[in-house]
């Protein structure tokens, strides 16, 4: 009830707001928005971040704030497309052994020193390869950084590898100043307190468990901007209070998992803000059940399709995560290059289900139950618990008993990094690439106990593995897409995981910000282009 | 007074002993969750491999065997060094000097409120046993123990920060308000408000029935007849008489609380982002931040020793009766 009267009240007192909109819908080709100068804008982060040196720390609420900045060479469109970053230019060699940036001529650090190529090569050969694992996988194919003077640098490559041009995102490769860490303990270095980058906005405070502020960095290298004056980073740790903000206008921004799938009609409904989807293709994240597919029964293929076929997806993604997000076909998400729409498909299907497991010689037993396993949910809040209830619930109408076996994200990671589990939920990024973000995950040479998201499953399939080391060193784009879509075909044949859905996350603005969601990572993006109108 | 001087010595070096056997047992407690900081570091990385793991686990000196640890962490304490948290780069102390501050300015004002307001309520509805007043005050307290204080907390931001646009939702101060001096006490004072309302409802309520409790088996003494018989006026009777004799039982329950006031509570931290050290806490135990954790077990031991030992202190105050021994 109290949230209708607040929807009225607001409603009654938005005439404003809601008249300027009509007026932008009317014409948007005629009323060209103004950009306003100044203001602030309130960003929620959740959980509050370890650290902001990019290099250090690639967690999603680290880059929200650190992205802003830090910078890449390179950014990304929705589609995936590289855009100018740190580097103005770029050119890939033909035989795609060469990869040659122009740097910007008047980019420098927050304190001062102007930014150059030194820090490219420093940070390609040195920083990232030492601490940073995504950035050490990448730059492991590179012969030689090369820096012929002050602001061009040429990577040269061991042999051909298409994705190397997605790993110059800012998490993926954060240009780390060398005049700060050469030499030093870069985990110790004292200046990690402050971190020092080229982006947009520089570092000011941070009062612990409450907000971080970043200031307009005046000395930015694109004229005029960045147009904000400061940004707030506001720690709000409740789900619930996270909405109320964001319905109040406390906050501006929402992102991720800010807000639980549940809150997302009602805030979806309010007048003062928007939703979009968009913003997550450069991670891309598909979520699934994992099995460990060294114990019997979870090691015959024909279960594995089983549990495909006697799960609702739709359902899950109507009812659990209401609606957001996309019924995943295959291991690759549908926005990451080199999808496979031709695969196996698995619709909801419990006879079928019920008849593979027959032929395996699984009979219900007393109370119907032909298998029992347990499963671990995510524990990633309270919709991953609802979907493991819910699964829980389906498999056992295939006489699947599933127990579910819960524990906290620690207690998680060291069961699953183990192998010490039967069934978890997972969802993992794609990072714009199937080499850089799919392949990890199924590949032979990628199981490794006691480290997380590498092949877990202990699943492992000599030809899939031929085919993703020779897709990931393929220069011919065609021979690269076939190689890619057979390796799905297989794939999905095999049902190393249940696949599940292609995420999307809802990202709430407030109306008056604009320019808020313009690239592949959303809201991680440096905000060198977002203004807000002057709160009336 | 010298009997209280031997009384605090002998209290004090017992507590020597207390602690150095929380410091160990905590240390064991800890360690024995499942998991450790670099793998929670890992999984919320969403990427890693095995030199990562392995590079957290040596900076954060995992990789020695946990006796060396305890050893190196007991002999740290002896300094008063609390260790340092590589997980958010800074020394323990720090991070426990941040925190500690709002906290206790919210669970210090709420114990206030609570007590005085719960003694005054539970004084008030045990004299007039059997009234409208006594039923009215009494169902509000059972209300307010029983209703989860997270709900509370949530009502009371929708009605006075959502509907009304009265007292702000959350946090300590206006962000970027860039308050000073009077102006920033009042703006934080009026972050307070909400918060302690909801905290303080909680223990109001349990004040208010234990002194109610405590009242109805004093208030048919005969010394209160007595003092009834003497002509004495009723304020006087109850103050002086009656209340005197039947607040041990809440001094008792004070104390206890007293000494939980630093541990803060985790729920009105969360629900009105309040960067107290309740959170810092919770925090800390997901993430497996050891040192952050044994730091803040560390200072809420010392505090709940120093609240027993001024309870015992107040009692004999209270009713010269008892004596410190």
């Amino acid at each position: 009830m109290s949230n209708r009267l607040a929807n009225l009240k607001r409603l009654a007192t938005s005439g404003i707001v809601a008249s300027g909109l009509l007026a932008a819908l009317a014409g948007p080709g005629l009323a060209q928005e103004q950009v306003q100068k100044g203001g602030t804008l309130s960003v929620i982060v959740q959980p509050e971040p370890p650290i902001l040196v990019l290099g250090l720390n690639q967690q999603g609420p680290t880059q929200t704030v650190a992205g802003k900045i830090y910078e890449g060479l390179l950014r990304y469109d929705h589609d995936l497309q590289p855009m100018p970053g740190l580097a103005e230019s770029w050119d890939v060699s033909a035989d795609g052994l060469s990869y040659g940036f122009k740097l910007r001529r008047n980019a420098q650090w927050h304190d001062g020193t102007p930014f150059t190529a030194k820090d490219v090569v420093f940070s390609a050969t040195k920083f990232l390869p030492e601490v940073h694992p995504r950035a050490r996988a990448n730059f492991s194919h590179v012969e030689s950084v090369e820096a012929p003077d002050d602001y061009t640098v040429v990577f040269k490559l061991k042999q051909p590898f298409p994705a190397f041009i997605k790993a110059f995102e800012v998490s993926t490769a954060p240009i780390m100043p060398a005049h700060i860490y050469e030499g030093t303990d870069y985990k110790q270095n004292p200046k990690n307190a402050t971190p020092i980058g080229t982006g947009p906005f520089k570092f000011d405070k941070w009062v612990k468990g409450s907000n971080i502020h970043l200031v307009r960095n005046d000395k930015y290298y694109l004229e005029g901007k960045p147009y904000l004056d400061d940004i707030y980073f506001r720690v709000i740790p409740d789900a619930a209070s996270r909405a109320l903000a964001l319905e109040t206008g406390e906050v501006d921004i929402s992102q991720y998992n800010d807000v639980e799938p549940f809150d997302v009609q009602r805030l979806k409904a309010l007048p003062h803000l928007t939703m979009t989807t968009k913003g997550y293709e450069f991670v891309a994240p598909l979520s699934w059940i994992e099995l460990n597919t060294r114990e019997a029964p979870l090691n015959d293929k024909r279960f594995r399709q089983a549990l495909m076929y006697g799960l609702d997806r739709q359902f899950i993604r109507d009812r659990i995560w209401f609606g957001l997000g996309r019924v995943a076909t295959g291991p690759v998400n549908s926005v990451t290059p080199n999808y496979e729409a031709d695969v196996a498909k698995y619709a909801y299907d419990p006879d079928k289900a019920k008849a593979l497991l027959d032929e395996m010689g699984l009979k219900p037993g007393s109370g119907g139950t032909r298998a029992e396993i347990t499963l671990t949910p995510m524990p990633y809040g309270e919709t991953w618990a609802r979907a493991a209830e819910y699964i829980k619930q389906s498999w056992s109408k295939i006489g699947v008993k599933v127990n579910l076996a819960s524990t906290d994200v620690a207690g998680w990671v060291q069961k699953v990094s183990n192998w010490d589990y039967q069934a978890t939920n997972n969802f993992v990024y794609q990072y714009g690439d199937p080499s850089l973000g799919v392949a990890r995950t199924y590949t032979t040479e990628n199981i490794r106990k006691g480290v997380m998201f590498s092949n877990t499953m202990g699943y492992s399939n000599p030809e899939l593995d031929a085919l993703f080391a020779k897709a990931a060193v393929e220069n011919d784009p065609a021979k690269r897409a076939g190689q890619l879509g057979q390796a799905q075909k297989i794939l999905v044949d095999d049902v190393p995981v249940i696949w599940l859905l292609e995420m999307e996350f809802p990202t709430f603005v407030n109306k008056r910000v604009h320019n808020a969601v313009t690239t592949a990572i959303g809201t991680s993006e440096n905000f060198a282009d977002v203004w807000v109108e002057k709160k009336k | 007074m010298a009997a209280i001087a031997s009384f605090l010595g002998r209290r004090l070096i017992k507590s020597v002993f207390i602690l150095f056997a929380i410091v160990v047992i905590n240390f064991m407690l800890v360690r024995a969750a499942p998991g450790d900081p670099a793998m929670v570091m890992a999984g919320e990385a969403g990427a890693a491999d095995q030199q990562y793991v392995e590079q957290l686990r040596e900076q954060f000196g995992l990789n020695r065997p946990i006796h060396e640890q305890l050893g190196i962490y007991l002999a740290d304490v002896a300094t008063g060094d609390l260790g340092y948290s590589y997980r958010q780069q800074r020394p323990v102390w720090d991070l426990i000097g941040e925190r500690l501050p709002p906290t206790l300015v919210l669970t210090g004002f709420a114990f206030v409120l609570a007590l005085t307001a719960g003694v005054l309520l539970g004084t008030l509805a045990a004299m007039r046993a059997g009234t409208w007043s006594d039923s009215a005050i009494t169902v509000l307290a059972l209300l307010s123990y029983a209703t989860p204080i997270y709900w509370v907390g949530l009502m009371l931001i929708l009605l006075f920060s959502v509907q009304l646009g009265w007292l702000p939702a959350f946090g300590y101060e206006t962000v970027g308000g860039g308050y000073e001096g009077w102006d920033r006490v009042t703006d934080i004072g009026a972050h307070l408000i909400l918060p302690v309302v909801t905290l303080g409802l909680f223990y109001m309520a349990v004040y208010a029935r234990l002194t109610r409790a405590s009242i109805l088996e004093v208030r048919d003494m005969d010394f209160v007849k007595t003092a009834r018989a003497k002509g004495l006026t009723e304020a006087r009777i109850v103050f002086r008489h009656v209340l005197r004799n039947a607040i041990l039982p809440v001094i008792t329950f004070a104390g206890i609380q007293a000494g939980h006031l630093i541990g803060g509570s985790i729920l009105i931290e969360t629900v009105f982002a309040w960067p107290g050290i309740g959170r810092l806490a919770f925090d800390a135990v997901l993430q497996r931040d050891y040192q952050v954790l044994l730091g803040i077990f560390f200072v809420t031991s010392v505090m709940v020793i120093v609240f027993n030992i001024v309870t015992d202190l107040v009692y004999s105050l209270v009713d010269p009766r008892i004596e410190v021994a």
